[in-house]
């Protein structure tokens, strides 16, 4: 699969069909991404769990840490590795020991390790990389709009009112098939020294 | 479902928009509001802290403006962007995050009066350095790098000559000097150029002009293309290096690919304070709708006026990009094709004089410093927008002593063509 530019479906449907995801790497330090993140993700109804060796014994936002993937007590639909690209084998090396095997590997902005992620594809799971779920889930639902930023996707009905907890609908017309092409392009070529 | 990519047109109608949560209003609500109240102490505290979507205060952005950025930041195939108080300040937001004192930039001589003004004058204030090139000579860009540049700056298309940049070429300076390309796409408008298409790092506007395009709305734009890495070097610590404004946020980490417009609104806008009114947002929001058509109208009329003036026998030049034979014309049927814009500059066989003699006889044309109104207008560039030049950099900037300015409008083009022809007609 090609991991340079996903469509929108492809991130739609992966945000829809996930209901628990475990965040290794998960920082309980406030300006860290990971946290804005476990904590958007948490507030968007997703059962969330952090995944820190350093942290255990301790809770992020009311959900205690575990040291391992494999310490987790219930089935975990999406793994979200907030480490960088050369940490990111080990983590799905780990994931792949997990029972059941969980769905997706959701690797985050600026992570990108494509051994890994044929790895995990032939698995069976399904791969993002270089992505923030918490960019993809605001733009899909169009809820990240009020900083300007391009959703790239239209609607003509009228949203919800968001509230605590609730989950938004990712169902907007997409643009462009998801892509920017200029900034993905840019992102490939930083990947890709050729 | 598949992804269908809706055309420009589609998009300047509701890229951005969408009914109003509450009211289901369809038209974008003019939020005529400061401020947004909190759900709770915590809500507050993740808003400031940047950890979560939504308003806090209008200085830094309001829900008629994000629709604005969003609809602009489509149309130029960018990933955000960011509005102002006007296209000056747009200019200041993006040097202020690129640059510190004893910084330089590259621009283009070819440039609005105004923007050459502001370069020289307010910026050297600060510290900031312009150091000026030709666009018409690539290589003059390329010498003017040194390890002190931190930006290149140019207009696609150069007001008031209406001459074309090669934007790729000055794109490949910039990408070999690791710096962004900085494009004001004014006179253009995306419906005509699309600078990231071509290399653009970052595009900003004046939407007072064409985009609003009405003449009753002040505005600016920066858009992000999403396509410079701000962390590849030590070059842009606002950037790349934790903020301690925001407790130690990394911004370029923390928001990826717009990272610039969010650097712009939470830092530029926050402290600067250029904040673009509701109201301006919403005009120019609803300018933006008809833009496809008012482009095509507007380049129609400049064609057929400017072909109509080119044998005209009191004219001695016409200088228009869309014309055959034009010194720009092969630039502009590769960067656009659709029309060279309706802003451009011609001189008369009386000189100076006759220029002066035109604009006063002339009943439709309104005399007035804008461009990218629906009314046709006229100035003569050398003793108003450009009048702080000497002759020589007057005429290196397109606006020598004996040009006269055109910014055709949406008229009928046999009106306009009529009102030039009575006030050429001299009766002494
Ligand atoms: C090409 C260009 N850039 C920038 C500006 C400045 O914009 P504003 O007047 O909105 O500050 C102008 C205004 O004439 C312009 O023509």
């Amino acid at each position: 699969m090609n991991h340079d530019s996903y469509d929108d479906n492809y991130i739609r449907g992966i945000l829809n069909s996930v209901k628990s995801i475990a965040m290794v790497g998960a920082s309980p330090v406030n300006v860290r991404p990971s946290y804005f993140a476990f904590k958007y993700l948490a507030q968007r109804g997703y059962d969330m769990i952090p995944v820190n060796p350093g942290h255990v014994g301790k809770s992020l936002l009311g959900k205690p840490f575990v040291a391992s993937l494999l310490d987790i007590d219930r089935p975990v639909d999406m793994v979200d590795i907030f480490r960088n690209s050369t940490n990111i084998m080990p983590a799905v090396d780990e994931a792949l020991k997990m029972m059941p095997l969980p769905k997706v590997i959701w690797m985050q902005l600026g992570a990108r390790d494509d051994a890994a992620a044929e790895k995990a594809e032939a698995a069976g799971m399904k791969v993002v990389m270089n992505r923030c779920p918490k960019i993809e889930y605001g733009r899909l639902s169009s809820e990240i709009s009020w900083m300007g930023v391009n959703s790239r996707t239209l609607s003509s009905k009228r949203a919800p009112m968001p509230t605590q907890g609730m989950r938004l609908s990712l169902g907007r017309t997409s643009v462009g098939g998801g892509a920017t092409s200029a900034a993905d392009r840019a992102a490939k070529n930083r990947t890709d020294p050729s | 479902m598949t992804d269908r990519s809706p055309g420009f047109a589609t998009l300047a109608v509701h890229a951005g928009a969408q009914p109003d949560p509450t009211t289901g209003a369809r038209a974008t609500p003019i939020y005529q509001t400061t401020s947004y109240v909190f759900n709770d102490a915590d809500h507050a505290a993740s808003l400031f802290g940047l950890q979560s979507f939504g308003n806090i205060y209008t200085r830094i952005g309001n829900p008629t403006q994000a629709v604005l950025e969003e609809r602009v930041a489509a149309l130029e195939g960018g990933t955000a962007a960011l509005a102002t108080a006007s296209g000056h300040a747009a200019q200041v937001v993006v040097f202020q995050m690129l640059l510190k004192p004893g910084d330089e930039f590259i621009a283009a001589r070819k440039l609005y009066g105004g923007s050459i003004n502001q370069f020289t004058h307010a910026f050297k204030s600060f510290g900031w350095n312009a150091v000026w090139a030709d666009p018409d000579d690539i290589e003059s860009f390329e010498r003017a790098v040194s390890p002190k540049t931190k930006a290149i700056f140019i207009e696609s298309i150069a007001n008031p000559g209406g001459t074309i940049t090669d934007i790729e070429a000055i794109a490949a300076v910039a990408r070999k000097a690791g710096v962004p390309l900085i494009v004001d796409n004014t006179l253009a408008t995306p419906y005509l150029i699309r600078p990231i298409d071509h290399g653009a790092d970052i595009v900003v506007h004046s939407l007072t002009k064409f985009l609003g395009g009405h003449g009753n709305s002040l505005g600016g734009i920066i858009v992000d293309a999403g396509t410079f890495d701000w962390s590849k070097d030590d070059k842009y610590p606002i950037l790349s290096e934790p903020r301690p404004e925001y407790h130690g946020i990394k911004l370029q980490e923390t928001f990826g690919n717009f990272a610039f417009a969010i650097a712009c609104r939470v830092l530029g806008l926050r402290d600067l304070g250029p904040a673009i009114s509701p109201f301006n947002s919403f005009l120019i929001l609803t300018g933006i709708e008809t833009l496809p058509l008012r482009m095509q109208k507007h380049c129609e009329n400049t064609k057929a006026i400017t072909e109509w003036l080119a044998s005209h026998p009191a004219v001695a030049a016409v200088n228009y990009a869309g014309l055959n034979g034009d010194k720009y014309n092969n630039l502009a049927r590769k960067y656009a094709p659709k029309g060279a814009g309706a802003v451009f500059t011609f001189s008369l066989k009386g000189g100076y004089d006759a220029g002066v003699d035109l604009v006063s006889r002339l009943k439709l044309f309104s005399h007035l410093a804008n461009i990218g109104d629906t009314r046709s207008l006229v100035i003569h560039p050398a003793s108003t927008t450009h009048s702080q030049l000497d002759d020589a950099a007057k005429t290196k900037a397109g606006a020598a002593p004996d040009l006269v300015r055109l910014s055709i409008g949406i008229e009928d083009k046999e009106d306009l063509i009529a009102d030039l022809d009575q006030a050429l007609r001299r009766e002494d």
